[in-house]
């Protein structure tokens, strides 16, 4: 049986019109999340990651930003169609997204616990002595005494602003939460416990996740699913195991491959060569095919997305020839 | 906290005590003298040298500085050579019009300048944003005096809706309240844009907005509470501006306050009397200047924190 679909997302495309040209940000992207499933959203810096998760906020910046799209549903809510005050209850309530640079997400002339209580006093309609009972509950949660509620974002560290941002986001139980690169900004301690602590939530509350991060130990650490994005598409998706063992995409390969082996430490690093394109003059086919080893004519054209097995799918025309296999082994 | 203010207070008076050097070195230097204004046409120097002596005007400058300060340090401020009444009652008796006229343009200024400015800021590069450049430019660079005549000419002469001058009640307030304040709305509406700038395309807002919170919300309570320091520096500096700014303002609306007060005192050599009132006014946009800073605190914990340490 197929489960409960959080969020469906069909051919999404968000460019910024600005005067330098026009920026293409996302080109075309499908996503869908099945109800206490995780994804991991991997790619470059730029590759339209954060752009994504704002959009299914609807809160890029218009102007510049413009957001086309065929299908944007919220469990079985149209988001498109939403009103400014549809849009209002759904943010923080249904959807919620914890921001990458916890040193600038928090409004620093409020108390954090204020912080955490508005959301709650937005969405439920409680007292502000509920709300605030609430929001040091919700400080608890993430590992930080409610007694602190009353202090200001800068009378706390990095991590533990992280860890109110988070609970921010949680506050309301959101059906779906976006984390935006929630560990970048931590130092590789705090990272494991709020990595730990997600995990947690997510399994307390069955709250779907979308993961956004260029890691991609984080990813194997939390996420059920993978997908890869290059210059605004998704050009390979499939389970952990799909992608982490069996990755086809030649830029997936590139990706571990960049990954230093911790076994031959005198080993050279292998970059992918060259540098993600300029997103204001794309490549008409793959994107990506400029950087690729495997490059042909072929690779020109406009990539369709095939399917390798049930869950596993990637952009690459090149796997419609007759054993075409990248160089990375296949694991298991 | 404590500790700063006393420190503060403390500190005023070095400066209180160098203005009135000042001002009464200057008003000394000044040409005319009081006495022979006070003076009948035909008095013999005898009656003068009395005269002199009577009032506390013999003796050298630096004698008669002392003498001044030590009575300004014991709490009097002498008597005014010309009302001959105690300098002090004469300032608290014209202290209200002042005040009044103070806050009333400081209203004026704020009802336009916040509204203004949000605006500018929300919709930056509109015809709004404009608009409101231009206007702040127009209102810093014209003269108080000239836009006072000006809506007098308007107003009063033209329209005859609101008295030319005089401080008999609200009525006579209007006009000069309305050119101090537009005078100081330009000011405030350029701070008030620039910080909203500023404070606009921060993340925090974009986490509030995550939440849920309204888009208005979001900018009169997440924004503006964290632009409000400079435009209460400005709005500071505004008030100060308020208090003495008002001398050509009080005199073109014949307001009685205490502009025009020490516009009378300085031009009838009242050494007493002008020495006492820039005495006060100093005294008056310091403890102003206390104020805002104070105010910091309220309005930025981190303020806050620094004066606790």
């Amino acid at each position: 049986m197929e489960k409960e679909l959080i969020l469906e997302i069909k051919d999404l495309v968000v460019r910024f019109e600005t005067a330098d040209g026009v920026v293409h940000a996302v080109n075309g992207l499908d996503l869908k999340i099945e109800k206490g499933r995780s994804i991991g959203l991997v790619g470059e810096t730029g590759a339209g990651k954060t752009t994504t998760a704002l959009s299914m906020l609807r809160l890029v910046p218009d102007p510049p930003g413009v957001v086309e799209c065929e299908k944007l549903e919220l469990s079985g809510r149209d988001v498109l169609s939403m009103s400014v005050s549809e849009l209002e209850e759904v943010r923080g309530k249904d959807i919620s997204m914890i921001f990458q640079d916890p040193m600038t997400a928090l409004n620093p002339v409020f108390t954090v616990g204020e912080q955490i209580a508005e959301s709650i006093q937005i969405h439920e309609k409680v007292s502000s002595q509920e709300a605030e009972k609430r929001a040091k509950e919700m400080l608890e949660l993430v590992g930080i005494p409610g007694e602190r509620a009353g202090e200001y974002p800068h009378q706390f560290s990095g991590g533990m602003k992280q860890r109110v941002v988070i609970a921010i986001a949680l506050a309301c139980h959101p059906k779906l939460l976006i984390a935006d690169e929630p560990t970048t900004a931590l130092d590789v301690t705090i990272q494991a416990q709020v990595l730990d602590l997600m995990r947690r939530l997510k399994e307390q509350y069955e709250t779907s996740l979308i993961m956004i991060t260029h890691d991609l130990g984080i990813v194997a650490e939390i996420c059920d699913d993978v997908a890869v994005m290059y210059a605004g598409k998704i050009i390979e998706i499939g389970t952990l195991r799909d992608i982490f063992n069996k990755a086809k995409h030649p830029y997936t390969e590139g990706l571990f491959n960049s990954i230093p082996n911790i076994h031959d430490r005198k080993a050279k690093l292998t970059p992918i060569q060259g540098l993600m394109p300029d997103p204001t003059n794309l490549p008409e086919g793959c994107a990506f095919e400029p950087r690729c080893p495997y490059a042909c004519e072929g690779c020109k054209k406009e990539q369709a997305l095939l399917q390798i097995s049930d869950t596993h799918f990637v952009r690459c025309s090149r796997y419609l020839e007759e054993g075409f296999h990248i160089e990375r082994k296949e694991k298991e | 906290m404590t500790r700063y203010i006393v420190r503060r207070l403390l500190l005023m008076i070095p400066v209180l005590i160098c203005v009135t050097f000042v001002v009464y070195f200057l008003m000394d230097l000044a040409p005319g003298d009081v006495i022979s204004q006070l003076a009948p046409a035909d008095a013999t120097p005898q009656q003068i040298e009395m005269l002199r002596e009577e009032y506390g005007l013999n003796g050298t400058i630096i004698e008669r500085y002392g003498r001044y300060l030590w009575r300004l340090l014991h709490g009097d401020m002498g008597t005014s050579f010309f009302l001959k009444r105690p300098v002090f009652s004469v300032f608290l008796e014209r202290l209200p019009n002042t005040l009044m006229l103070a806050f009333a343009s400081i209203l004026v200024a704020i009802l336009i300048s916040l509204p203004l400015g949000i605006a500018a800021a929300t919709h930056h590069r509109s015809w709004l944003d404009g608009f409101s450049v231009v206007l702040s430019m127009l209102s810093v660079s014209m003269p108080a005096f000239w836009l006072g005549l000006l809506l007098i000419f308007i107003f009063s002469l033209h329209w005859k809706i609101f008295p030319s001058g005089g401080s008999e009640g609200l009525k006579y307030l209007i006009l000069p309240a309305l050119t101090l304040g537009t005078e100081q709305a330009g000011n405030l509406t350029r701070i008030t844009r620039s910080s909203m700038l500023d404070v606009i395309h921060q993340d925090y807002l974009r986490t509030a907005r995550a939440k849920g919170v309204s888009e208005k919300k979001v900018i009169r309570h997440h924004a503006l509470r964290n632009a409000l320091i400079p435009i209460i520096t400005v709005l500071g500096s505004t008030l100060g501006n308020a208090f003495g700014g008002a001398v050509a303002i009080e005199t073109v609306f014949a307001w009685n306050g205490i502009g025009r007060l020490t516009v009378m005192a300085i031009n009838n050599r009242d050494m007493t009397l002008a020495t006492g009132c820039i005495f006060m006014f100093t005294l008056m946009l310091n403890m102003t200047l206390l104020v805002v800073d104070i105010a910091y605190a309220y309005v930025d914990p981190r303020v806050k924190a620094r004066y606790s340490k």
